[in-house]
């Protein structure tokens, strides 16, 4: 596959509102994204960033709105979009190990009917071994650590052929290594032309684990790269229009 | 020997057989998705919540299957949506809901069926009677598993992803809802066929022994789908011959010999047995998982 234009590979948000039982938790969001970022998704809390990560995943239904990958609309659920929930909302024991958990991305690709063939099998091993979990594939996921369970879920993504990757907060309750060596497994994705979007919420680290940021707080303040966006005025504005935020929120209740 | 094979002689201990096999294997392999979705309170609650049906049923139509057939197939749905309408219109949980809905169905199911004129064993409907399985009967369990078992067969990818991650699956455009209400159906379904042999109290055990053995012992989903129901045919199988040497009720026979085997799994399966917990220290496992970081294999490597 030769590599695509990177500006046919523009993620494109416009206009996007998501309300909550008609108060809206993302007003008016837009804005634009080409492949091979590192995004971090920055903002205090229920300032709406997993909102925004569910609406892109298809999973909240959108007020108003537009969103575009490859230049087409995408209406609902797509292949091309990956979300990693939190760990918190997945059931470790369930019986699968790293190698059926991965296949589980596969079967998305290929529908209830169509025979899991040879190509298949290739697909599920070259995740795995991207995520460097070749070793471990035989493994019960709730005998991974931390860090190795976000990895086999990343391979599950990788073996979807997802060129979106949408993960919540992936960073929170990973020790120094750990988190080290995911940063350097999503900056190999963002090398392969993968848009990787993740909400964070620690800002000292930004610098080092993203390239791009989306400060958000009901509406978007800023969205670029670090130097550009991730500067103190904006990051002040993101985390003190909070108040104005609540308060807009209560008068419209 | 001759005892081993004698209960084969008679037609009715065949028919019965077959009847049992059938059934068992049936729970068995719905039996996963109910443990695995955590569904065992809701499963107990349909499967009480048949009795008022039957006795509506029976009052209606008489003893005909497929009075019964509807009868417990209405009032499980009444139920499973009252329960649901309960928890969504009130601040109480689905589970509490549950609990106070299929009670009532249930007392209300013993009191009809006082009043019922034709001739009916309480008995009969809550434990099971697997000796009066009539060939409707036979016929009704026969059309619900062919229905039953490869429709779950077919859905087996999707089910997989939404059980494993209800909200993964949504992104990818399964309709998490309708795979929930075809589950339920083949719930129910499969309730109704396993009556006759078990009765609604004991029908739990039937439903998710099997799988839950399967799921003490290995770490394979369709291990847990088709090992269920074979172990569930197996236990059928085991606990009618049981009741007929011994002359005790066959459900509960059914159920203490599928109980038997869930215990000695649970005591001594090599991975997940209460044997292995006390022997090996959690200090042990977290060392093993260090051990295998890939971070150390890669230094080698490099």
């Amino acid at each position: 596959m030769s590599a695509p234009a990177a500006i046919s590979h523009d993620l494109t948000v416009a206009d996007l509102t998501v309300s909550y039982a008609r108060v809206p938790a993302l007003h008016h969001v837009s804005f634009s994204l080409s492949c091979g970022r590192c995004v971090g998704l920055l903002g205090p809390n229920g300032a709406g960033k997993s909102t925004l990560l569910k609406a892109l995943a298809g999973l909240l239904p959108r007020e108003t709105g537009r969103i575009a990958f490859h230049g087409q609309t995408i209406a609902g659920a797509t292949h091309e979009f990956a979300y990693l929930p939190q760990r918190e909302q997945i059931d470790w024991d369930f019986p699968t190990n790293v190698r059926g958990l991965v296949e589980m991305g596969r079967f998305l690709r290929l529908g209830w009917w169509r025979r899991y063939r040879g190509e298949d099998r290739a697909a599920v091993d070259e995740a795995i071994a991207a995520m460097h979990l070749t070793p471990l594939e035989k493994r019960q996921i709730s005998a991974l650590s931390g860090g190795q369970q976000q990895r086999a879920f990343l391979a599950r993504a990788l073996a979807q052929q997802a060129h979106v990757f949408l993960l919540d907060e992936p960073f929170t309750g990973l020790d120094k290594p750990t988190q080290d060596n995911l940063k350097s497994l999503l900056r190999e994705l963002r090398d392969q032309g993968k848009l990787i979007i993740a909400s964070h919420h620690d800002l000292p680290s930004v610098p080092e684990l993203f390239d791009h940021v989306l400060l958000l707080n009901g509406e978007l303040i800023a969205s670029g790269p670090l130097d550009e966006a991730f500067t103190e005025p904006n990051i002040g504005k993101t985390y003190s229009t909070r108040i104005f935020a609540a308060l807009d929120h209560g008068m419209a209740v | 020997m001759e005892w081993l094979f004698e209960p084969f002689q008679h037609e009715f201990m065949r028919r019965v057989f077959v009847g049992g096999a059938l059934i068992g294997f049936t729970n068995g392999f719905l039996g996963a998705f109910v443990v695995l979705r955590r569904l065992a309170l809701m499963a107990d609650s349909l499967s009480h919540s048949l009795l008022p049906g039957l006795a509506v049923g029976v009052m209606l139509f008489g003893l005909a299957p497929i009075g019964l057939f509807f009868g417990a197939l209405v009032a499980a749905l009444i139920v499973a949506l009252g329960a649901q309408l309960v928890a969504r219109s009130s601040r109480l949980k689905e589970d509490t809901a549950l609990g106070i809905l299929y009670t009532v169905a249930f007392s209300l199911g013993v009191v009809l069926i006082s009043f019922v004129k034709v001739r009916v064993s309480l008995m009969h409907y809550l434990f099971g009677n697997i000796l009066g399985l009539s060939n409707a009967d036979l016929w009704t369990a026969w059309s619900i598993s062919l229905v039953v078992i490869p429709l779950l067969a077919v859905l087996q990818r999707p089910l997989l992803v939404t059980l494993f991650d209800p909200t993964v699956a949504r992104t990818q455009g399964i309709r998490v809802n309708l795979l929930n209400l075809v589950l339920m159906m083949c719930l129910v379904l499969t309730m109704i066929a396993s009556l006759q042999a078990v009765g609604v109290i004991l029908l739990l055990g039937l439903l998710i022994s099997p799988a839950a053995t399967v799921y003490l012992l290995c770490d394979s989903y369709p291990a847990m789908l088709w090992g269920g129901g074979f172990l569930g045919m197996f236990g059928s199988c085991a606990g009618l011959l049981l009741s007929y040497w011994l002359n005790l009720p066959s459900g509960a026979c059914i159920v203490l010999v599928l109980g038997a085997i869930f215990f000695a799994a649970y005591i001594l399966s090599p991975r997940y047995g209460l044997i292995r917990h006390f022997k090996r220290g959690r200090h042990f496992h977290e060392a093993s998982l260090a051990r295998w970081e890939p971070e150390h294999h890669e230094h080698h490597e490099r």
